[in-house]
């Protein structure tokens, strides 16, 4: 069993692309039910908005991506809007519903034959990410660029060091206020944080001498980080404004707030307008990352993953839709590559004669139990998720 | 009643000494004014009410049996229901189809009999939520800090007076759902106050409020009105109502029965009828 290369898969998914559509769908999820308590189950139609944004105005208009964004940004306040409209007056429960409805209604839109040429019925489109490849700053996408300190050179080089500094240092930090936490001290003490980060970085080059993405990823991998930086910053920010104060009020009784003169219908709008366009971002990044986009990828279970993944990092707090999704990523691909380790060469798994995996398909399937598993573990001894807020928790019971 | 001697106190009681004591009858300065309201649930006519007036600056008391249509008034005064029929005016303004938030910056704020505490917010979030005009509750403000900061520690300042008044400074950084039911009343009354308003409608302060606390209650309710607020509010307790009020509205069955001072309530037949049916007193065996 190679425990470098489960440790490798599981730290690229940690990072990976995945985690970052899902960390961005999560975030504007978490602008709408964390924070504003609004049941939006259609976040996968906000996220298609995005992505077929994206793919029909370049393919089809013959548009450039930039045009793309821009109309998936309007698609995406379009539809929240039309949504809102009819349900944000009446209780959240409506909301929960005509969003399920709206995500169907988006999917089986794009995948209808008479709207094959617009969206590429079943297929779906392809081929609408030259235009954001050709801004890429790595020389040759076709090869795979490493994190590691071995692969690299030049500038590149720099900056991936750089990188894994920043991992290090924040890896220290967690390490510091964890112990910090327990023994009731306050702030940072930098130099066990610089300590325990110089220790992590030490073993992160030990054991990822090779840690490489896919040039056309890594691209991608930039950008999309960078798009959750300026989301989770943007959230953040708000959520600590006045306007966030009206929106957690909103949540809490929105009778209340009405009472003390706040456009109530109002702020759920806005708050369900910004969840979709954040959501909507996510989309393109799903789009450009392989060029492609399938109806099938925006079915009913992503949104359900998504929330899924709020849930674990926990709701209403900005790092918990940064680490769950992260989280939520890696702990697929560590069961997934450890089931595997531990199969033989056909994929079957067999403690002492007996098969409990026949093949790779099941092994899929059983990684899912697996983190279900884990998820109801946490439920039980962590309700509020990995970074929520007990006490706000315990509030419910009252 | 010997603490209502401030000038608004003795200014309501001098004004509604001359207004005669029947139901709708005109107040010499009347803030709230209602006409034909009338607010039907299928068959039933839960609120027929022809006139009423509240006076400015006083204390007014609605009281009424249970089902008497005393909350669903005030839910359509305040904007939360919208009536069949009826015109109102507040200050002059017709208030008619205006929303409930609206209805709040205008300077009428209520408070629910259910106290709705923002449980998950601090205490001093909860009474910062109440200010309006925040620059910083608009979304594309909220990003910038510098464009609401210097309003919001002025916002901050005050709540933190209105906190230490009604005694709850020491629950500041607390989430409101820790409070006590009592504590919430008080929350409830002091964030409401952050609006600004000029009308406080407060619907049952005094429910589930133990006996100690209700004198308090009672003292920051005149307190309301001797800096010149006007308050209507509901009550089921007499004492209180008998109390602090300046004047005292009784509803029966969705109707206006009976208007008056406390005292002139207190042995008026028709409220005694409502309170507890036409025919106590009377030996059982004379329907028979």
């Amino acid at each position: 069993m190679d425990w470098g290369l489960i440790l490798e898969l599981t730290l690229k998914a940690f990072f990976g692309l995945d985690a970052v559509v899902f960390i961005i769908a999560a975030l504007g999820l978490n602008v709408q039910f964390g924070y504003a308590g609004l049941l939006n189950f259609g976040q996968a139609a906000f996220m298609a908005a995005g992505a077929y944004g994206l793919g029909m105005s370049v393919n089809y208009w013959g548009v450039s991506w930039w045009w793309g964004v821009a109309f998936g940004f309007a698609y995406a306040a379009v539809l929240a809007v039309i949504v809102g409209v009819p349900t944000l007056r009446l209780r959240a429960d409506y909301l929960a519903i005509v969003t399920i409805a709206l995500a169907e209604l988006v999917r089986l839109i794009v995948r209808s034959v008479t709207h094959k040429e617009k969206f590429g019925g079943t297929d779906g489109l392809k081929g609408f990410a030259a235009g954001f490849q050709d801004l890429s700053p790595v020389d040759a996408p076709g090869n795979a660029y490493g994190l590691g300190p071995l692969q690299t050179s030049g500038l590149m080089r720099i900056a991936l060091f750089a990188f894994w500094v920043l991992v290090a240092l924040a890896v220290g930090i967690a390490i510091d206020r964890l112990r910090g936490r327990r023994t009731g001290r306050a702030g940072i003490n930098w130099v066990l944080a610089a300590g325990a980060g110089a220790v992590v970085f030490a073993v992160l080059m030990a054991l990822f001498p090779r840690f490489d993405y896919l040039g056309t990823d890594l691209w991608v991998l930039i950008v999309g980080w960078g798009i959750v930086a300026v989301c989770a910053l943007y959230v953040w920010a708000l959520m600590r404004s006045p306007w966030g104060r009206v929106l957690k009020g909103i949540r809490e009784d929105e009778d209340a707030v009405r009472s003390l003169g706040k456009n109530v219908f109002g702020y759920k709008m806005s708050a369900l307008v910004i969840g979709a366009v954040i959501g909507m971002l996510a989309g393109v990044i799903n789009a450009l990352r392989t060029s492609n986009v399938q109806p099938d990828n925006f079915s009913r279970a992503l949104t359900f993953y998504v929330l899924t993944a709020l849930v674990l990092g926990g709701v209403a707090t900005v790092t918990g839709s940064i680490v769950g999704p992260m989280a939520y990523w890696a702990l697929l691909a560590f069961t997934d590559v450890f089931l595997s380790e531990v199969s033989d060469d056909t994929g079957r798994l067999a403690v002492g004669g007996i098969t409990l995996l026949e093949n790779a398909s099941a092994r899929g399937q059983f990684r899912l139990v697996l983190v279900g598993v884990g998820l109801i573990m946490l439920m039980v001894f962590r309700p509020q998720g990995l970074f929520g807020n007990r006490k706000e928790m315990a509030l419910d019971g009252r | 009643m010997g603490a209502d001697t401030s000038q608004y106190a003795q200014q309501a009681r001098a004004a509604l000494a001359t207004v005669a004591p029947e139901p709708g009858s005109r107040k010499p300065d009347a803030i709230l004014v209602a006409d034909a309201i009338r607010r039907r649930f299928g068959g039933i006519v839960a609120v027929d009410v022809d006139h009423v007036e509240v006076q400015r600056h006083s204390i007014t008391a609605l009281i009424g049996p249970n089902g008497a249509g005393k909350t669903t008034l005030f839910n359509l005064l305040s904007g939360f229901d919208e009536p069949n029929e009826g015109t109102w005016t507040f200050e002059g303004r017709t208030l008619d189809k205006v929303v409930a938030h609206r209805t709040a910056q205008l300077g009428m704020v209520r408070t629910f009999q259910l106290t709705k505490s923002l449980t998950k917010l601090s205490v001093i979030e909860n009474m910062k939520l109440g200010a309006t005009g925040q620059r910083g509750e608009r979304w594309w403000n909220g990003m910038l800090p510098f464009t609401w900061r210097s309003q919001e520690a002025a916002i901050e300042a005050r709540a933190d007076e209105l906190l230490h008044r009604f005694k709850l400074d020491h629950m500041r950084n607390e989430y409101a759902g820790t409070l006590s039911g009592g504590q919430r009343k008080l929350l409830e009354m002091a964030r409401a106050l952050m609006t600004g308003p000029t009308m406080v409608m407060l619907d049952e302060p005094m429910a589930g409020v133990n006996p100690a606390l209700k004198q308090s209650l009672n003292q920051h309710i005149r307190g309301l009105r001797d800096e010149g607020m006007t308050v209507l509010f509901v009550e089921h307790d007499m004492d209180m109502v008998h109390d602090i009020s300046d004047w005292v509205i009784v509803m029966a069955e969705g109707r206006l029965i009976a208007e008056g001072t406390p005292d002139q309530i207190s042995r008026n037949q028709a409220v005694i009828d409502a309170y507890l049916g036409a025919h106590q007193g009377k030996s059982l065996m004379e329907d028979a």
